[in-house]
């Protein structure tokens, strides 16, 4: 098979070349594409982590991994997987290449910060593996005090890398929002924006007022280590609750920063591939901001059994709840613009009806824990692992790969193996589902997280847990396999491949390196696919 | 376009348009930078509920005569940083502005000796968490608690203050070199609003910390 080559045209990819090209450009797309390199490692590493962890989990005793390497790994695993991917990769990645290109920008607001964020990236996360190579923590990824201020192991510098990427977090939002406010091309009014561009604005705000409130709490984490002061350590006169109250201010919002982008790409692609205009735009819209502002007020669901007052706790419970209101008006939404429309089932479309099969059941869960008796049985159990793997697996990545996948063709002017495409992403879906559902099972019967043994009553669902892995993992890596050949093997995408409406489909494939030869002029709404019948919304 | 006029980034239609964006990613900016403090702030509203007379006999040991000092000098200096912006916007001579901002300079330096000296002051009186600690009051843990917090919060204000300084130094130098025109004054807005904030930081530090020892 020999390659196909494109006609030559100056695109972002071959407007120079050389590292130095890559290493210093503003370019938002470049940038997007250095974050694919890095974030995917990265995600690797935190795979590897929880392919350990279901290997020792497939027998009750602990026999592959000792007790206290399987803390190093669960930490290593969620520490990974929370900051240095799931928080980054729709921002970052389809975020950085997609903005500008959906408002009709050249480039972000500030391309030199936008750079810059992906050095504190980095730094942040060589950080961070240092410490967890070097010897490794065993705090979880919530590095609870007192616990935090006690162990042995590599806290502070764990905490220091993690303080570190939350500035590349701050910059991306800090750019995002301003570029969407000051950057859109003529007549591109707020009502007129995608619904991804809305959940990038959300998600930014989250980024921009929560992040630094996480970065100052790690901070004086890593101080008490150091200096034995008592801030959160009871034993030096601290409050550990305090410390609880502080972490989940953002690690809540973080669980929207997760979400919200997904939301935000499978509105795209429902609006695609069911070729008809998006179901109750505004409705859409609004909600990703009563999310975003809904999930700064619900922090306390995570410490019901901490020892918070009754009041506080029915206060937060309530809340909670409050938050599945506009996350169902989104599910509804899309089951609607669904009904309305004539359905073709490509990738990426895979991917977004199964964001919503698992999302669903992902916020139904969390509706359980929501609701204060259900939560002091299942807290901490498998219960609520499965619940928030079935929110931030099930919904972000795919969310991630159905993005992926969509604008693929954008990024690199190629097409993908549609049957390949197809087969990885049914795969991922059950895969997924056999992996996490028995974990709900798991977790009703009672067993507690993050141990490397347990009772030999359970091990029949854990076989099944760590089987269904085995095809999540496949289904991971089947993408790289037909991916990156497609760079070179792929039929040439066109502007337009998929025929769906948004600015980033009107310039070509892959762009040139300014974006637009000419800056469009908006004069209509998203979405005017032609329907099946005639449009509604 | 004249020679005077403001470089322009690829990804703007107009200078306005590069102005207006460079103001407001300051403003989100600081955004951020109020959280970062919040979170501090949270902190301390929670302790000092916990421990009201600890903390009004750790605000004992500040010396208000120097805190109200260097409120004043801190205001005076943001005085100067709006005349400088003021400058910018309105003339292209050098003089004026490259003034206001060395006198900014000045006193946000004067700031940081006063500031250091109490700080001095501190560790001779044995009140410094770590390094020199020796009270040995009622409610000692408490007590050093508050100064703890002491230390960080005035300790990342003046953190603060140090980078406003650079920046405000850089800005004098490119002011004398005839940078900043009514054209092309963004740098100094940014800085101004920048140099703000932190004054205001502080006006919120003064009471918190020095003035509630009943
Ligand atoms: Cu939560």
């Amino acid at each position: 098979m020999s390659a196909i080559t494109l006609p030559r045209r100056e695109t972002y990819l071959n407007a120079n070349y050389g590292i130095l090209s890559w290493l210093l450009t503003t370019d938002h797309k470049r940038i997007a594409v250095m974050y694919l390199v890095s974030i995917t490692l990265m995600f690797i590493l935190g795979g590897a982590a929880a392919t350990m962890m279901r290997i020792e989990l497939f027998t009750p005793a602990s026999d592959l991994v000792d007790a206290a390497t399987y803390n190093k790994l669960f930490t290593m695993h969620g520490i990974i997987m929370v900051f240095f991917f799931l928080v980054p990769v729709i921002p970052a990645i389809l975020g950085n290449f997609l903005l500008p290109l959906m408002i009709g920008a050249r480039d972000l607001a500030f391309p030199r910060l936008n750079l810059l964020s992906w050095y504190i990236y980095l730094l942040g996360a060589g950080v961070t593996l240092w410490a967890l190579i070097s010897g490794g923590v065993d705090t979880g990824w919530t590095f609870y005090t007192p616990y935090s201020t006690a162990t042995p192991t590599e806290v502070i510098t764990a905490t220091i890398g993690v303080f570190i990427v939350g500035f590349s977090s701050i910059l991306t939002g800090l750019n995002f929002i301003v570029t969407t406010h000051k950057l859109r091309a003529p007549g591109l009014t707020w009502f007129r924006l995608p619904i991804f561009v809305w959940s990038l604005y959300a998600t930014s705000l989250i980024f921009v007022l929560a992040t630094p409130v996480l970065a100052i709490t790690l901070i004086l984490v890593a101080v008490e280590r150091l200096f034995h002061i008592g801030i959160f350590d009871p034993t030096l006169g601290g409050d550990p609750l305090l410390y609880q109250h502080l972490f989940w201010f953002y690690s809540h919002p973080a669980v929207y920063i997760m979400i919200l982008p997904s939301m935000g790409v499978v509105s795209e692609i429902i609006a695609a591939f069911a070729h008809t205009r998006l179901f109750g735009y505004k409705f859409v819209a609004f909600a990703s901001i009563a999310i975003a502002v809904l999930g700064f007020l619900v922090w306390g669901h995570h410490m019901f059994v901490s020892g918070m007052s009754l009041h506080a706790a029915l206060m937060f419970s309530i809340l909670s709840y409050m938050v599945a209101i506009p996350s169902a008006i989104k599910v509804f939404n899309w089951t609607a613009t669904l009904y309305k429309g004539s359905i073709s089932y490509d990738t990426p479309m895979l991917y977004a009806l199964g964001f919503i099969g698992l999302f669903t059941i992902g916020g139904l869960t969390g509706l359980y824990l929501a609701a204060l008796a259900v939560d002091v049985h299942v807290t901490d159990t498998y219960f609520v692992v499965a619940h928030f793997h079935y929110i931030m697996v099930g919904g972000a990545i795919m969310g991630y790969f159905g993005g992926l996948h969509y604008w693929w063709p954008k990024i690199t002017g190629r097409m993908y193996s549609e049957k390949w495409g197809r087969v990885a992403a049914i795969l991922i879906f059950i895969g997924f589902n056999a992996t996490f559902f028995p974990q709900f099972i798991l977790g009703f019967e009672g067993m507690p997280r993050r141990y490397a043994a347990y009772p030999p009553e359970y091990q029949f669902l854990n076989i099944l847990s760590s089987l269904g892995a085995v095809l999540l993992g496949v289904g991971y890596i089947l993408p790289a396999l037909y991916l990156l050949p497609s760079l070179w093997f792929g039929k040439a995408a066109g502007a337009n491949p998929w025929n769906a409406t948004g600015l980033e489909w009107t310039t070509a494939s892959p762009p040139p390196p300014n974006n637009f030869d000419k800056i469009p002029i908006v004069t209509t709404g998203p979405y005017q696919y032609p329907g099946k019948k005639e449009t509604i919304g | 376009m004249a020679e005077s006029a403001a470089h322009l980034d690829m990804q703007f239609e107009n200078t306005a348009q590069q102005h207006d964006t460079r103001i407001f990613g300051m403003w989100v900016f600081l955004a951020t930078e109020l959280m970062l403090f919040g979170g501090m702030f949270t902190i301390y509203t929670v302790y000092r509920a916990f421990y009201p007379n600890a903390f009004a006999e750790g605000s004992r040991h500040l010396d208000l005569t120097l805190g109200s000092i260097n409120t004043a000098v801190l205001i005076v200096s943001s005085l100067f940083m709006a005349l400088a912006v003021h400058t910018a916007r309105t003339s292209a001579r050098r003089l004026p502005l490259a003034l206001c901002l060395s006198a900014t300079v000045g006193l946000g330096i004067l700031f940081l000796g006063i500031k250091g000296y109490e700080y001095y002051l501190h560790y001779l009186n044995g009140e410094v968490p770590v390094l020199n600690w020796t009270y040995a009051g009622a409610q000692a843990g408490q007590v050093q608690l508050f100064f703890w917090l002491y230390f960080a919060m005035t300790g990342v204000h003046a953190l603060h203050l140090f980078i406003g300084i650079g920046l405000v130094s850089l800005l004098t130098l490119l002011a004398l070199l005839g940078r900043y025109k009514p054209d092309s004054y963004t740098p100094v807005e940014m800085t101004g609003l920048y140099w703000h904030f932190v004054d205001i930081i502080w006006i919120f530090l003064l009471p918190l910390l020095y003035l509630i020892a009943k």
